[in-house]
């Protein structure tokens, strides 16, 4: 089968979704591989590194989708080149299945099976096709870049000869793939990075990658982020203002901020509010990276960079990934090919579309002239379900102490129970067991009762010498023997002996090997 | 005036062995402490040996040191990784001691009665204590010794076997006679039977009988419990040749006797509960052997086990800063413990964190690790508890598990259906990255898969443990 990639024809974007090098890998594959002449050029890929790499060079974006079976794009396909699908072609491409409803009607009427990249589970087995993440990861990259590009001093500190500059500081609002890449960047470029993000768990990440993690002064059932399969979800109205009290105060002192807070299908969450941007210094930088979706902070303009009266730069950008077209298109033709890896499992240049496989199914949105958007849940997880944690409940002072009496009571009562058990059964015993046999007894109690206070204290390191100290001193029994060794018959003298030499055997060997060990054990 | 001198330096004995238990809270005061043993032991001997009832002295003395010269022979020879079997060893001479002491006092006994009066009067020794006995004591006294010659007995052949199953001279699978657990009790009952027999006929046989009866349940019971549930077993042993040792004392009402017995039984039987709670298993199931059956299917496991070679176990080490080691009875078999010392060693001097985590079962005797770890000169500041480092495995680079399997198995807490489900465990997986040194893909004693090895930051390390230990040394820098 042919695999086709066209000429993006959306203004502005320079990626392509093939490139020479993903070429030759879908060419082990077994496809034959076409590309629109031109396409690769915005992404610094010439026609003749297509040529070399085995690929054809097809003129027209008409003759493009006609000859080929697969094709891959990147951009959502407009209605002109959904109405050139037939119903043997797959098309692979961006999609906003969500917010495409006529799109995935024509492709429905047409017939064709689609899949849309954006699609693709979350699951461990599918980051390799995970697009979202590739051209998230670059928008970071690239935020931090135009916010430096707009900035006008260093972002690390350094002391000169000039004169001491203070390093920049860095806010990075949400630390999805995004928010992560950009504290990389921002780190490695020597700013004081933040970062905040509504899910706890991701502090641990935060902290890896060398920035610092804004905690609130908030309480909440910490939400688990594995249930919305690692993506963030709506906050409750107090958790927002908590949030927003702590951005007010961060506001005036940070240089440069990268908002990068999305929840999927929503409109993105307005965080950095007007009066915050009005509280930055003048030459600061706000670079915010949900812009698509309506931005987080008020005041952006989608695909284009303001300037506030008292001279704050908000970006507005939308277009990072194809900012960085080369490396764009290098990742996402990488994540097609893969994807292309799972549609052909025998590696013969032949498509299954196999329905059965949670990532086939969850990226196709529209299936033999059906629509098969929204895909039920995957099978797997994509981040394993944290463990249930009983958070133990903030009590009151009252309900604290009425606990502590209560257990102090229960406590106390299975002491004295257990004490008039035992002292009932002593006392019964010494009703009828003679004075002799009683003495003895007592001092039996008192050794348990002293043997289970004092071998509790016992390290765990030295259980194994506590065993053979313990060993050693059992061969106590040798008094028996002695006491008996005296008197009697030759039997009694004979069994007596014997024993004498094995609990002399234990005696020795017992305590020399305790003490072989201890003396082992030594401090570094 | 020779009577009261032998109390008081039973006394002094005494409290000697309780500080010499006491002692062993902390390494450094531990070496002090065998010392108080030592002189309690040589202070007890000398009292009984000049005190009332003893005779023959100078053969005693000679069996001491014929005993000693072995022991002592024994001590200085045996390895570190064969300490589990040596103790078992030495429990079986403790328990059949107390059999032969148990029979003596029964023989001394028969002919204390069968003589007359006034000659009863001109006895010396143990057998003038028994002569001063009214018939309530005697009876007493048969029950007491009837007691110390069945706990010995059941102490000595389970000790026997115990030591066979270490020394991998018997195998440590759990072997049951067909009728299991049914001739255990049988042969229980059967010694009720001679108890009453014996109360009743006072006469030799019944005693012999239930001792045969004794030596086989020692010998089915252990014969019944898996090689991993050792740490129990031998826990509980050392329980019973203390009980044992109280009980004769008893029979023979020699205080000293009484306390030290009770300071081994508690000792014993609070190991054996420590080990038991280790395994989230109760005593009984341990002892009846075999894990209990499954609350439902077991959960599915996803992934493959992806192997590793040493230069990639090298290369993270290099990159780590923090390292902690599970060592497990895998290590012990496989003498690998100076590798891993000299491991330690490396990644210590090139300035990496490096640290032991050990689960109280690992091995096959209460502590087993820590002496192995301490004979390997690993200092043991450095050398944790579970309770101690389980919360440290997040923010760990690297853990590198030694031999262990169940101990790190997450399906104990991840698994409500798996058969260890709720058992203290290792939480490895937690850290960034896992190597496991294993021989080959298989499961552990209990027979459950671990998932630990499908994990995605699980590497297999396959191969012999000193093999895969000695081939990264030379590439650590």
């Amino acid at each position: 089968m042919k695999i086709g990639a066209p000429k993006e024809i959306e203004a502005g974007e320079n990626r392509v979704a093939m490139t020479p090098d993903s070429a030759v890998q879908l060419q082990k594959l077994g496809y034959d591989c076409l590309i629109e002449a031109g396409a690769g050029e915005k992404a610094g890929f010439a026609d003749a590194d297509y040529e070399a790499a085995g690929v054809s060079v097809v003129k027209t974006a008409a003759a493009l989708w006609k000859d080929a079976d697969i094709i891959a794009k990147v951009r959502i396909p407009n209605e002109t080149e959904l109405k050139r699908l037939t119903a043997d072609k797959t098309l692979i491409s961006f999609f906003n299945p969500a917010g495409n409803e006529e799109g995935m009607e024509l492709a429905k009427a047409k017939g064709a099976n689609v899949i849309a990249m954006e699609m693709v589970p979350r699951i461990s087995r599918a980051q390799k096709m995970d697009a979202l993440s590739s051209m998230a990861n670059i928008a970071g990259y690239r935020a931090v870049i135009e916010a430096g590009n707009n900035y006008g001093r260093f972002f690390t500190g350094q002391i000169t000869a000039a004169g001491k500059v203070p390093p920049a500081k860095v806010l990075v609002v949400g630390a999805g793939v995004a928010g992560l890449a950009a504290i990389g960047t921002s780190t490695s470029l020597g700013a004081i990075t933040y970062a905040f993000d509504v899910r706890p768990e991701v502090a641990e990440q935060v902290e890896s990658m060398g920035a610092e993690f804004v905690y609130l002064d908030f309480e909440e059932e910490a939400q688990d982020g594995a249930a919305t399969g690692g993506y963030a979800s709506v906050q409750s109205e107090e958790f927002r203002n908590a949030q927003l009290a702590k951005f007010r105060e961060l506001a005036p002192e940070v240089d440069i901020v990268i908002t990068t807070a999305l929840i999927p299908n929503r409109p993105a969450p307005k965080l950095w509010t007007e009066d915050m941007v009005a509280a930055m210094k003048p030459g600061s930088v706000i670079v915010d990276l949900a812009a698509e979706r309506g931005g987080n902070v008020e005041g952006t303009v989608m695909d284009e960079k303001v300037v506030t009266e008292n001279g704050v730069t908000i970006i507005g950008y939308t277009d990072f990934p194809s900012r960085m077209a080369s490396q764009a298109s290098t990742l996402y033709a990488t994540n097609i090919r893969h994807m292309m890896t799972d549609l052909t499992p025998e590696k013969d240049g032949q498509v299954v579309h196999n329905m059965e496989d949670d990532v086939i199914r969850g990226a196709t949105v529209t299936y033999q002239g059906e629509i098969t958007f929204p895909p039920p849940p995957p099978k797997v997880q994509a981040i394993a379900a944290q463990p249930k944690k009983d958070a133990p409940k903030e009590l009151t002072p009252e309900e604290r102490r009425a606990q502590e009496v209560a257990a102090f009571k229960a406590q106390t009562r299975q002491q004295v129970t257990l004490l008039a058990v035992g002292g009932g059964l002593i006392l019964l015993a010494g009703l009828y067991a003679p004075a002799s046999f009683m003495q003895h007894f007592i001092v039996f109690v008192l050794s348990v009762f002293v043997g289970f206070q004092v071998i509790w204290g016992v390290a765990h390191s030295l259980h194994t010498p506590l065993m053979a100290v313990t060993n050693a001193i059992s061969s106590i029994i040798i008094l028996g023997a002695l006491m008996q060794i005296g008197s009697g018959s030759w039997l009694v003298i004979l069994l007596a002996g014997l024993s004498v030499f094995m609990a002399g055997i234990n005696i020795f060997g017992g305590f020399l090997v305790t003490r072989r060990m201890l003396a082992m054990f030594q401090k570094s | 005036m020779e009577f009261g001198f032998t109390t008081a330096a039973y006394v002094v004995a005494a409290v000697l062995f309780i500080l010499s238990l006491g002692g062993l809270s902390g390494q450094e005061s531990a070496k002090r402490a065998v010392w108080y043993g030592i002189a309690g032991m040589a202070l007890a001997v000398f009292a009984t040996l000049i005190g009332p009832g003893s005779g023959l002295w100078l053969l005693s003395i000679l069996l001491i040191a014929g005993g000693g010269i072995i022991g002592w022979y024994v001590a200085k020879k045996v390895e570190m990784t064969e300490m589990p079997q040596l103790v078992a060893a030495m429990h079986s001479l403790v328990g059949l001691a107390a059999v032969f002491v148990g029979f003596n006092a029964h023989f001394e006994l028969v002919r204390v009665l069968g003589m007359e009066p006034e000659a009863r009067e001109a006895l010396t020794g143990f057998a003038e204590l028994l002569a001063h006995k009214s018939v309530v004591e005697q009876n007493i006294l048969r029950v007491e010794l009837f007691l110390g010659i069945f706990i010995g007995a059941v102490t000595f052949t389970g000790s026997v076997v115990a030591y066979g199953k270490l020394a991998g001279k018997l195998t440590s699978a759990a072997t049951k006679l067909p009728g299991g657990h049914a001739l255990n009790a049988g042969a229980a009952a059967l010694s009720v039977i001679c108890l009453i027999w014996y109360f009743n006929s006072g006469g030799f046989f019944p005693l012999f009988i239930m001792t045969l009866a004794a030596l086989f349940i020692g010998y089915h019971l252990i014969m019944g419990i898996g090689g991993a549930d050792m740490p129990v077993v031998v826990s509980m042993l050392n329980s019973y040749s203390g009980w044992a040792a109280a009980a004769i004392g008893f029979s023979l009402g020699n205080d000293l006797l009484i306390v030290v017995g009770a300071l081994v039984g508690s000792s014993g039987a609070i190991l054996s509960y420590i080990m038991c709670k280790a395994m989230n298993r109760s005593f009984i199931s341990v002892i009846l052997g075999g894990f209990g059956g499954t609350a439902g299917p077991a959960m599915e496991i996803e992934g493959e086990q992806v192997a590793i070679d040493a230069d990639g176990v090298a290369t993270a080490l290099n990159e780590a800063d923090s390292v902690i080691i599970v060592p497990g009875y895998g290590m012990a078999v496989a003498q690998a413990q100076s590798a891993v010392a000299d491991l330690t060693r490396k990644l210590r001097a090139a300035g990496k964190e490096v640290r032991f985590a050990i689960h109280p079962v690992a091995g096959r005797l209460p502590g087993h690790m820590n002496v192995l770890l301490a004979e390997a000169k690993v200092p043991y500041d450095i050398v944790m508890e579970m309770d101690e480092i389980n919360e440290d495995f997040p923010s760990t680079d690297v853990v590198i598990v030694i031999g262990s399997n169940d101990i790190v198995n997450p399906a104990a807490q991840e698994d409500p259906n798996s058969p260890i489900a709720g058992m203290p465990v290792l939480e490895v997986w937690k850290a960034k990255q896992v190597f496991v040194s294993k021989r080959g893909q298989g499961t552990g004693y209990s027979g459950i898969e671990n998932p630990l090895f499908y994990k995605e930051n699980t590497r297999m390390f396959y191969g012999d443990a000193k093999a895969s230990i000695d081939s990264l040394l030379p590439k650590i820098s």
